[in-house]
């Protein structure tokens, strides 16, 4: 099976490349198998599922029968068991506002990284089951991002430490708290060897019970640590400004934006208010005349951002800095050039220079998390120079509560550990054992404190060698208040009491300093009333607003002067040639962060942006180098970095600079827990501190061994021409028809309606031999602008939550079995070493004559009056015709019991409203038939009054950072949906099958400089 | 060449050819009769509760309303089974110390919820709502049967899809003024006088009565 799908080594870049040449770089594609028209690629295209994937390896179709018969005569008696007993178990004394059935919702935020994000949580009596972003927050404005999005399946982690554990034995939250009191007592007349280590930390009620402890215990330290923060953001300002600073960037006002390897709209403080703000500055309303922001991006690694840029160049990590420099030269920051980057073309970086000074004070340079603080400086020193300071870009004080170089404060944690000097080390939600760089050694150093403290939610690599492991409460669970990337101060508040004994970082500081330990609740509610003007009621007052809308309000940090400083050139590394030798970048994974989110399954199984890779991380590499280095996709190699050494599989990423290697962390856990046991490999084992995101010098050796990856590029393909493609497509289009209509702001302007031809025009209405369904009501019908999304996955992840879809695993994703309802098909276009990407959300399309509905033999896939294909799971037994007969390739069906059914603590996040399915039924998208459902009724019980537009979210659509998902009723002309139905860019897929889909697309629109070439 | 088979084998085919139709028959009518009986439905059948509540004595005698317990059945899905709370309104004045009352009064002393066995319940594919249906004029004694003469409480009807279909192909059938959903003691006109005001409503209150699948199932 797996020789099968590994078809790897027939892969042969050059002709690959002297292919795409020959078609001169307007073909589509969708990956390296296709190009070469491997075995596996023509196996995915021309099947739904690979070859076998519907059969038991070892065992035959004839085996089944006979082991089946049995069973099979038996499940037809299985409808025919009595309904279960059910028990009604009403409260004692009601809680207020609760009505059963109905969900309530609460505002509390979440911390990515330190930062705040705003929330809106969905409870049923008394249960959060769905993330939403809180509209009012300015963090997201109503939008989310993954991580948000598959946090609270994080919550119910049947992994999650469950008790407090002293030396590896169950203990309590009692024992624990008088043991803690036992130390407060002694620190009170010797608090040297206290040490207390945090991740990065904005809360200022947390920051101010860390400066109260330090100030009671003098000889304590508190050290700060935050794997996937990066330190250049901060020392970026400090070399600029001479003091850590907090830039926040105004992308709605931003006419030209130049990227130097910052992923803005995906990673980092703020990035999905960043997302929606890019998002409306790509919106073409206006017909021709709107106006579009420009969008340049320089970076190692294909991601988001780099895939929606208008100009895009693939360059080394190491080369952004001489990139950067000779930018800055174009736009009046003097600053000596440092060593050439051939990979952008000299002419190209005059043009952005020109670009940007024509756009003074409308225009954004911005420097990513993961390059080195020069970088970050030069940046800013450029939007001082095109005079964006103030006006695109601000700067606020820290929103930190004691803004340090973290990667120098864990040294000298380390320093201290190892000669000796702490004997009382408290860890509060990090797992610097995991996440340190190697050369730290932190798990040695750890076992040198006599004492050591660790709350997190699981038992992980640094819990296990704690003698005190105390459960950390999620944030679902516990008081606490943050920053957000805007200095607003946005409030945590509980859903749901602590389901293991759960500790919050600010009970577990109150036990080691106060006579009387305080929770959390009193600790932030008295922090914050001495803080402001209100007291007594009116701060009640305040505190249930604050509380009610998620922030409060006022509390962003004004902008702050930040006046460059002359010398900042100075401090520059001297400028030096482009180092030799191979170069890795470390990056935190686009899903599961630096770790946090390892066992997670939800987040394991979203496929990654552009390399659409699940279940793993990869070492990532051009194909030109790969080629240079004699590797091939799928191989598995040895890495060694300065003597260190990691194991890994090779995958091969068309748009990835050459001569650099990519690698994700957040793998290879050894104590993660049981889904993340056994992904991917720790890249943690290759980095040292004083290069932690980028090291020259790595040698790459073959094992001889392969690895095999769950990636689904090449899976659920709509329309691949497998008939006469593959050999010599040169003369031929890869799909018979557009699947993706692409044009330039020049196009568009010259003719409006490039995105028409015949064979995606939605009006078309072939014959049919069925008659034409009438819609006297609703209609419900989707719009998906291709020029706002940026393939993040957030709707894909929502939708998950939403509808209760099954996680599968690994080995049944390699079998093109997963269960999403929403996928983003990506495309390339062009040249392998640096293709324009194109993403194109894929949910069902709701076809007004569904192919599906016609073939169902017992009617369980039907039309509804609105015009959904209705799904049900009750009647459906199993014949797959309607997947078949789908030429979307839409529908997902359960070959196994893939929902969870034993594991009590999963129940939890289940949505009551959506059948969880079972083993052998088909289940596909519904337009979230259970919110039209709800809206239906609410309006009509209402006085049978009119659904208002925007009434109705999908779940993608209100997950959407960037508003690229619009849902409503195309019966009403008003509305939002039907005006965007209504534009001239608006296209159907496959509409010459004469499905006439419900699910519309907007055409992308570049907006590439007319002066570069590309 | 002597005859293979007997003569008796003329009436043997023929009876078995009869008699496997007949077993078929009567096998299917078997079925049926298990599927509609009570056994198998529960319809018409009391079960075991903590407390032995009437409905007869409190929504029939005493004539409370069905809201005043179930409150949510205008607004929610769920119609809503009181909290022990709503108990003891009345019984903390009144048959204060009914021995029958105990496990009500222990459920307040201790914080511990009475656990009520389901009387109708629904499978789990089925998303039944109440609030709308009550706005479109259907009435609890329409699902619920005589209620208000239940000294115990049962199912009234199967609840089975041919059931919920009853109604949602004719409502009018079954349709009465909003002013007389929560009236326990309400009898529809006869005959034909019920389906005239029943269409006269069906159009007054818009009821749509959907009979796609994912109305109900999703």
């Amino acid at each position: 099976m797996s020789e099968e799908i590994t078809s790897r080594n027939s892969i042969d870049i050059e002709a690959i490349r002297l292919k795409l040449e020959r078609d001169g770089g307007k073909r589509m594609w969708r990956g390296l198998q296709e190009l070469s028209d491997t075995p596996q690629f023509r196996d995915a295209a021309e099947h739904e599922f690979p070859e076998g994937a519907d059969s038991n390896s070892g065992i035959n179709r004839r085996d089944v029968m006979k082991l089946m018969a049995a069973s099979a005569a038996m499940a037809g008696l299985s409808a025919c068991t009595k309904l279960p007993t059910e028990k009604i178990v009403p409260y004692v004394r009601p809680p207020e506002e609760i009505v059963p059935g109905r969900p309530l919702f609460y505002a509390t935020s979440m911390h990515q990284a330190g930062v705040a994000v705003g929330l809106l949580m969905e409870s049923h009596m008394g249960r959060p089951t769905k993330v939403e972003g809180n509209p009012e927050h300015p963090g997201s404005q109503g939008g989310t991002d993954v991580f948000a999005q598959g946090s609270i399946l994080n919550l119910y982690d049947p992994d999650r430490l469950r008790s407090v554990v002293f030396e590896s034995t169950m203990s309590d939250r009692s024992t624990f708290a008088s043991s803690m009191g036992n130390a407060r007592v002694n620190f009170e007349t010797k608090s040297a060897g206290l040490r207390i280590l945090t991740g990065t930390v904005t809360s200022p009620t947390l920051g101010a019970q860390l400066k109260k402890l330090l100030a009671k215990y003098p000889e304590a330290k508190w050290h700060q640590y935050e794997p996937s923060g990066g330190d250049s953001v901060r020392e970026g300002t400090r070399m600029a400004f001479g003091k850590p600073m907090n830039p926040v960037y105004n992308f709605e006002q931003a006419d030209v934006i130049v990227s130097l390897d910052a992923d803005f709209l995906t990673t980092g403080a703020g990035h999905t208010r960043y997302a929606r703000d890019f998002a409306r500055r790509r919106d073409l309303a206006e017909g021709p005349g709107s106006k579009l922001n420009r969008l340049y991006v320089v970076e190692p690694m294909p991601t988001s951002t780099g895939s929606v840029a208008d100009h895009r160049w693939a360059l080394r990590a190491s080369d952004v800095e001489g990139f950067a420099r000779q930018l800055g030269a174009a736009v009046g920051v003097s600053v000596p050039a440092g060593a050439g980057t051939s990979a952008v073309p000299a002419d190209a970086i005059d043009a952005m220079g020109r670009d940007l000074t024509a756009h003074r004070g409308s225009s954004i340079v911005i420097a990513g998390e993961y390059q080195p603080p020069f970088v970050h400086a030069l940046a800013h020193a450029m939007n001082a120079a095109l005079g964006n300071t103030g006006k695109t870009v601000t700067y606020t004080e820290s929103i930190e509560a004691e803004p340090v170089n973290q990667m120098d404060s864990l040294r000298d944690l380390v320093n201290d550990l190892n000669a000796g000097k702490v004997s009382f080390l408290v860890i509060l939600g990090v797992n610097p054992v995991y996440t340190a760089p190697a050369d730290l050694n932190f798990a040695s150093a750890i076992m040198k404190a006599q004492t050591r403290i660790y709350s997190g939610q699981l038992s992980d690599e640094t819990g296990q060698i704690c003698n005190w492991q105390a459960p950390a409460a999620h944030y679902l669970e516990s008081w606490t208040d943050g920053r957000a990337y805007d200095g607003t101060v946005s409030i945590t508040q509980p859903l749901i009491a602590p389901l293991y004994e759960g500790h919050s970082a600010h009970e577990i500081l109150s036990l080691l300093m106060d006579d009387v330990p305080q929770s959390a609740h009193d600790l932030v509610h008295t922090y914050w009333e001495s803080q402001g003007p209100e007291k007594g009621r009116a701060y009640e007052a305040f505190w249930e607003t604050s509380l009610h809308d998620g922030i409060m309000s006022g509390t962003a940090l004004p902008a702050a002067s930040a006046t460059l400083r002359s010398d900042f050139v100075q401090q520059a590394p001297s400028a030096q040639t482009a180092p030799s030798g191979l170069e890795i970048t470390f990056r935190p994974d686009p899903t599961i962060g630096d770790g946090e989110y390892s066992n997670n399954g939800w987040l394991q199984e979203t496929p990654k942006t552009v390399t659409r890779l699940t279940w793993d991380n990869a070492v990532m590499i051009s194909p030109a180098t790969a080629h240079q280095l004699g590797l091939a996709d799928g191989d598995y190699v040895t890495l060694q970095l300065n003597g260190r050494e990691a194991k890994g599989g090779v995958m091969l990423v068309p748009g990835h600079a050459d001569n650099t290697v990519t690698v994700h962390l957040g793998y290879g856990r050894s104590h993660g827990g049981k889904v993340a046991a056994g992904a991917g490999f720790n890249a943690n084992l290759l980095r040292s501190s004083t290069t932690p995101w980028i090291a020259t010098g790595l040698q790459i050796k073959k094992t001889g061994d392969t690895y095999t990856f769950a990636t689904v590029q090449h899976q659920y393909a709509i329309d691949p021409d497998t008939q006469g493609g593959g050999q010599d497509f040169a003369s031929e289009t890869a799909f018979r028809r557009d699947l993706v209509q692409i044009g330039t702001l020049d196009d568009f302007k010259k003719n409006p309606e490039f995105a028409q031809n015949e064979s995606n025009q939605v009006e078309y209405h072939g014959p049919s031999l069925y008659p034409n369904f009438k819609y006297d009501g609703y209609a419900w019908g989707m719009s998906i602008d291709l020029n706002r999304c940026i393939g993040c996955n957030a709707c894909v992840t929502a939708c998950v939550s939403e509808n209760n879809i099954a996680v599968v695993g690994k080995d049944q994703v390699i079998r093109a079995r997963s269960m999403h309802w929403i996928r983003i098909d990506t495309y390339f276009r062009g040249g392998l070493d640096n293709p324009e990407t194109y993403f194109e959300p894929l949910p069902c399309m709701q076809c007004e004559n569904a192919p599906c509905e016609y073939v169902c033999p017992v009617g369980a896939t039907t039309h509804s009056p609105e015009g959904l294909n209705d799904m049900t799971y009750n009647r459906c037994v199993g014949t797959r015709y309607c997947s078949n007969n789908c030429p979307y390739k839409v529908r997902r069906f359960n070959f196994y019991l893939f929902s969870d059914y034993t594991t009590p603590s999963l129940y939890g996040v289940r949505n009551p409203n959506v059948t969880v399915r079972s083993r052998g039924v088909m289940e596909k998208c519904t337009y979230c038939v259970q919110r039209i459902n709800a809206a239906k009724i609410r309006s009509e019980v209402e006085n049978n009054r009119l659904i208002a537009d925007g009434e109705i979210v999908t779940a993608c659509q209100q997950a959407c950072p960037t508003e690229a998902i619009v849902f409503g009723d195309i019966n009403n002309p008003n509305s939002r949906v039907a005006k965007l139905k209504a534009q001239t860019r608006n296209y159907g897929l496959l509409t010459d099958l004469n499905t006439r889909p419900r699910t519309t697309y907007l055409a992308r629109v570049r907006n590439p400089n007319p002066e570069i070439r590309a | 060449m002597p005859q293979i088979f007997h003569r008796s084998s003329n009436f043997l085919s023929r009876a078995s050819i009869i008699g496997a139709v007949v077993l078929l028959g009567l096998l299917t009518l078997a079925l049926w009769e298990i599927t509609m009986s009570p056994w198998y439905t529960n319809q018409n059948l009391t079960v075991q509760q903590p407390v032995p509540f009437s409905h007869r004595h409190h929504a029939g005698e005493l004539g409370i309303d069905c809201r005043y317990c179930h409150t949510s059945v205008e607004k929610s899905s769920f119609a809503g089974l009181p909290p022990t709370q709503t108990c003891m309104t009345c019984h903390s004045q009144i048959w204060t110390n009914a021995e029958m009352l105990e496990p009500v009064r222990a459920s307040y002393r201790t914080g511990q919820s009475l656990s009520w066995t389901r009387v109708n319940a629904l499978p789990d594919f089925v998303y039944f709502d109440h609030s709308i249906h009550v706005a479109k004029g259907v009435g609890c004694t329409t699902c619920h049967g005589p209620i208000a003469d239940m000294a115990l409480t049962y199912r009234a009807g199967t609840l089975y899809m041919s059931w919920c279909l009853d109604c949602h192909r004719q409502p009018e059938k079954y349709i009465r003024p909003r002013s007389e959903v929560f009236n326990a003691f309400y009898t529809p006109p006869s005959g034909n006088q019920q389906l005239e005001l029943g269409r006269q409503l069906v159009k007054e209150y818009k009821v749509a009565a959907p009979q796609y699948c994912s109305a109900c199932h999703r």
